[in-house]
């Protein structure tokens, strides 16, 4: 995307430097963004790969192409490079493209800084896929980190720690600048109550990224010590105790999926607007509700243990909790559904793949809903029906919102419209092999199918084949995505500044391509 | 769209007949989609909890797509509709704040009864411990005094396609778990090395085994018959293999079981005991490798390469070359730094025992040529 801020012209940049140095050195805000939504997508499909690799060998009972242990490999790591490679990553590169331009700032708080969290990425990334050629390869713990398997593995577990650290550090710092950027540089006359949804959705993540990274790098560091120092933080031989990792490592993972979920739903609630000509409906409620999803989060991560043998009140603690979690996610999607109402749609690709991300979210939304209630869960702990709960609310959410908004914003970025009627076939594809991939994994779930097994019985054979089909085409329709994104790149119509007609917010008011610098002087707000 | 014959094998028939047909177990192809058939009434709450729960997301699934789909049909530009303006509103903000409240209180009282009502193990007739082993599952019977292993009895080679896999692949071991229909059992899981998890889908009950800790489960099985789960909790490699196979007897027959068990073990001491016979290194090797292929070869390799580092290579192995005294007690006794080798004494006879150690001594290249006899083992066991 370079010739976005006038590279690919040969224009040197500002400090003289050309080529990689430019962009190791450069703190431009538009091109920290790039960088982080480049290397986001790479990481994608290294995660992708691994997936279908995954699926390959789920296509039919028995063992064919993976053994194993490097099975349990790729299960580990395509949910790390998913997690901390891909999507978020994803997210940072939102965060840094369109808050300054929808705040009307010049850039992000700290440059410097964010030149740093993002290339903190590139060595995590190559320690985390370096790791599978070491001897012992990559960790097989599972991405949740789970001692005592964890202190099993060999020096590729290491090499995750280190690498986990390094993400973590990453996402503190741009947390620290995403904070101090929506509260400081706001064009004159934005109040709080009156910046985008994305801005407070952003605000919100970033306070729990700065809540719980600290702790997984506690986590990280204990298990650390645990494998080479000699301490028994989580041994019972020496008076600890496993269980406190996963207490540790939930009260980082709970917040951490509403970390991937939330800009989301920022950017889903600066499109539907757009294309229902209609203003935002129940925006103090909309803020409010992010505020308790992100507050509640906090205080239920026990429900991803209800297996480990809690006493009754402890169980019965964590369920309501998360029950609570229904009533600020419901609002927010009848809130959603009251935008579009008596709106005026239009249903170009960003409003396709909202529509789809309300639709397949409320789906993973419910069964969250389900697995709530303890005593069901103990019976669907663990097996594909929670993959296919997390998987609606991760791709079908996250991603899906992240399609949504490259779309919708592209236009700005790269100065070119994208190819609409391409755009649209990779909306209907995504959606038709999403579901073809993941609908069938609850039953597999209710049937009784546990999580990360290479092998399976018989019973769960057809379900599994339609998944493997599903997952091959969604894998293969993602090219459709990286093929459309580099032709508007390169050329296409001349995008205006207001791309779409529906649209509001300062970043409009800039042209298309951004240019390299944008409000040097505060706009005007009102 | 073709004749419904040719529909209802495609992958949309399965998924809507499914949905329609929560009760069915099994479909024309013997796959399954839903629970097993509940055979506790802790089994039974949860899968009535499932569809009352199941209900009212799909109710709530319906409104929220039917007014979905009502916008994106009726407020279209392209049918001339006129954006209104309105932003906030009251009333209804309320109404569908307060409904998803309401709905939660409702479901608080099903949801609590059914947790404290598995939590309550008191007053059971038997008890069990179920420790996790990488990669197999041992049930003790304190009262009874019964205590054996349980590993995956399907065949290495139905797993690598070499052979047809049977109707209870990857769900069938040596020696179930057996216990009395109508008795209250309490399980009591821990488990050796690292985490696993105990899970029969029909009667409702998985309990993670975590190492160093007790906890414990219950459950009371109405019928007779065999019921099968797995390993539940991500344990390493062969996480997938090993399944939770529990037999449950008539009360009179499991009687029949526990007694005749005591015979066969006092039977088996005896006949072990009294082996002073010396093998000759041909015997030993034969046998030895039988053993090797059973229990070691998983971890260690069929070829004694091992997966380093957490099982290390038996070909030219520090232990496995080094002194005899060396080889017999880290497999009688099992590792003290490296938690993935068990202790073997309690599992196998003096002659399996004594059969493997020599085995591993002079084969993958290693040649000490010297063997060790049951009777070795014997006195080592003292």
């Amino acid at each position: 995307m370079a010739n976005t801020v006038g590279i690919a012209s040969g224009q040197t940049g500002e400090h003289g430097k050309k080529g990689l140095l430019y962009w190791i050195s450069s703190t431009n805000h538009k091109e920290i963004g790039t960088l982080y939504l480049g290397f986001s997508v790479s990481m994608f499909f290294v995660g992708g790969i691994m997936a279908l690799l995954i699926r390959a060998e789920l296509f039919q009972p028995g063992l064919q192409f993976l053994r194993p242990e490097l099975f349990n490999q790729f299960t580990t790591l395509h949910g790390l490079i998913m997690v901390f490679g891909a999507v978020m990553p994803a997210f940072v590169g939102f965060a840094n493209w369109q808050l300054p331009l929808m705040l009307g700032a010049p850039d992000m708080a700290f440059p410097r800084l964010n030149n740093m969290s993002f290339w903190l990425l590139p060595p995590a990334a190559i320690l985390l896929v370096g790791s599978f050629f070491v001897p012992g390869g990559a960790s097989a713990a599972g991405w949740t980190f789970y001692p005592p398997l964890s202190v099993q593995m060999g020096p590729g577990m290491d090499m995750t720690i280190f690498a986990v650290h390094l993400l973590g550090i990453s996402s503190i710092v741009g947390a620290l600048n995403i904070i101090t950027t929506i509260a400081n540089m706001r064009a004159p006359g934005m109040t709080m109550m009156k910046m985008p949804m994305f801005a407070w959705t952003w605000l919100v993540t970033a306070y729990l990224l700065l809540i719980v990274m600290p702790v997984l790098a506690g986590a990280m560091t204990m298990l650390l010590f645990d494998r080479h120092f000699g301490t028994h933080f989580f041994n019972a031989v020496g008076g600890g105790d496993p269980v406190l990792f996963q207490h540790i490592f939930w009260f980082f993972g709970h917040p951490e999926v509403y970390i991937l979920i939330l800009p989301a739903f920022g950017i889903v609630s600066s499109i539907i607007p757009t294309f229902a000509r209609k203003p935002l409906f129940g925006y103090r409620s909309m803020v409010f509700a992010t505020i308790a999803i992100g507050g509640l989060s906090i205080f239920v991560w026990g429900h991803h243990m209800f297996t480990v043998g809690f006493p009754a009140a402890v169980q019965l603690f964590y369920m309501y909790a998360t029950m609570l979690v229904a009533v600020p996610t419901g609002v927010k999607v009848f809130n959603w559904i009251a935008t579009m109402w008596k709106g005026s749609m239009t249903f170009e690709a960003p409003m396709l793949f909202s529509v789809g991300f309300l639709l397949v979210f409320v789906l993973g939304g419910v069964t969250g809903v389900i697995l709530s209630v303890a005593a069901v869960d103990i019976q669907l702990q663990d097996t594909y029906y929670v993959v296919a709960h997390f998987h609606y609310t991760m791709v079908a959410g996250s991603l899906f919102a992240l399609f949504a908004g490259t779309y919708y914003w592209l236009p700005k970025w790269t100065g070119y419209m994208y190819e609409e009627k391409l755009a649209q076939w990779h909306f209907w594809l995504s959606m038709i092999f999403f579901n073809m991939t993941f609908f069938v994994m609850h039953f597999l779930g209710l049937a009784g199918m546990p999580r990360r097994i290479p092998d399976y019985p018989l019973q769960f054979a057809n379900f599994n084949m339609i998944a493997s089909i599903g997952a091959f085409g969604f894998g293969i329709t993602q090219l459709l995505f990286v093929y459309v994104v580099v032709k508007c790149i390169r050329g296409g119509a001349k995008a205006p500044a207001k791309v779409w007609e529906g649209a509001t917010g300062l970043e409009w008011t800039v042209p298309s391509p951004a240019p390299h610098h944008t409000f040097t002087t505060p706009p005007h707000f009102e | 769209m073709q004749s419904f014959s040719s529909w209802k094998g495609s992958p949309s028939a399965i998924i809507l007949m499914s949905m329609l047909a929560p009760s069915a177990a099994t479909a024309s192809t013997g796959a399954r989609f839903w629970f097993q058939p509940p055979q506790t009434e802790i089994a039974h709450r949860i899968s009535d909890l499932h569809i009352l729960l199941l209900w009212i997301c799909a109710a709530i699934v319906a409104i929220v797509f039917g007014l979905m789909i009502f916008a994106m049909v009726r407020y279209r530009k392209s049918l001339g509709a006129v954006p209104a303006q309105f932003e906030s509103n009251k009333k209804v903000e309320i109404i569908w704040s307060i409904i998803p409240i309401l709905i939660v209180l409702g479901l608080a009282w099903p949801a609590t009864s059914a947790v404290i009502w598995m939590k309550n193990t008191s007053n059971a007739d038997i008890l069990i411990k179920i420790t996790g082993y990488q990669w197999k599952w041992q049930y003790e019977y304190p009262t009874e005094n019964i205590s054996f292993f349980s590993e995956l009895s399907t065949p290495r080679a139905q797993i690598d396609n070499l052979q047809s896999k049977g109707e209870n692949y990857l769900l069938e071991v040596d020696h179930p778990m057996v216990v009395p229909v109508g008795k209250k059992v309490r399980i009591l899981v821990t488990a050796n090395d690292v985490i696993h998890s105990w899970w029969v889908p029909a009667f409702g009950v998985k309990q993670d085994a975590i190492p160093g800790f007790i906890r414990d489960a219950w459950f009371r099985v109405d019928s007779p018959g065999i019921y099968r789960g797995q390993c539940v909790e991500l344990c390493g490699k062969d996480h997938g293999f090993m399944p939770v196979v529990v037999k449950a007897l008539p009360q009179d027959e499991y009687a029949a079981w526990v007694a005749g068990y005591a015979t066969s073990r006092a039977a088996s001491s005896t006949a072990a005991a009294g082996d002073a016979k010396n093998y000759t290194i041909e015997e030993l090797k034969t046998q030895g490798e039988t053993v090797y292929g059973a229990k070691c070869a998983a971890c260690h390799q069929p070829s004694g390469s091992g997966l380093p580092p957490t099982f290390p290579a038996l070909a030219h192995g520090k232990v496995a070359t080094g002194p005899m005294a060396g080889t017999i007690d880290i497999v009688m006794n099992g590792s003290k730094k490296n938690p993935a080798m068990m202790a073997w004494k309690t599992q196998l006879n003096d002659v399996e025992l004594a059969a493997v150690v020599t085995y591993i001594r002079n084969s993958f290249g290693n040649a000490s040529g010297d063997l060790a006899q049951p009777k070795d083992i014997a006195a080592a066991r003292h």
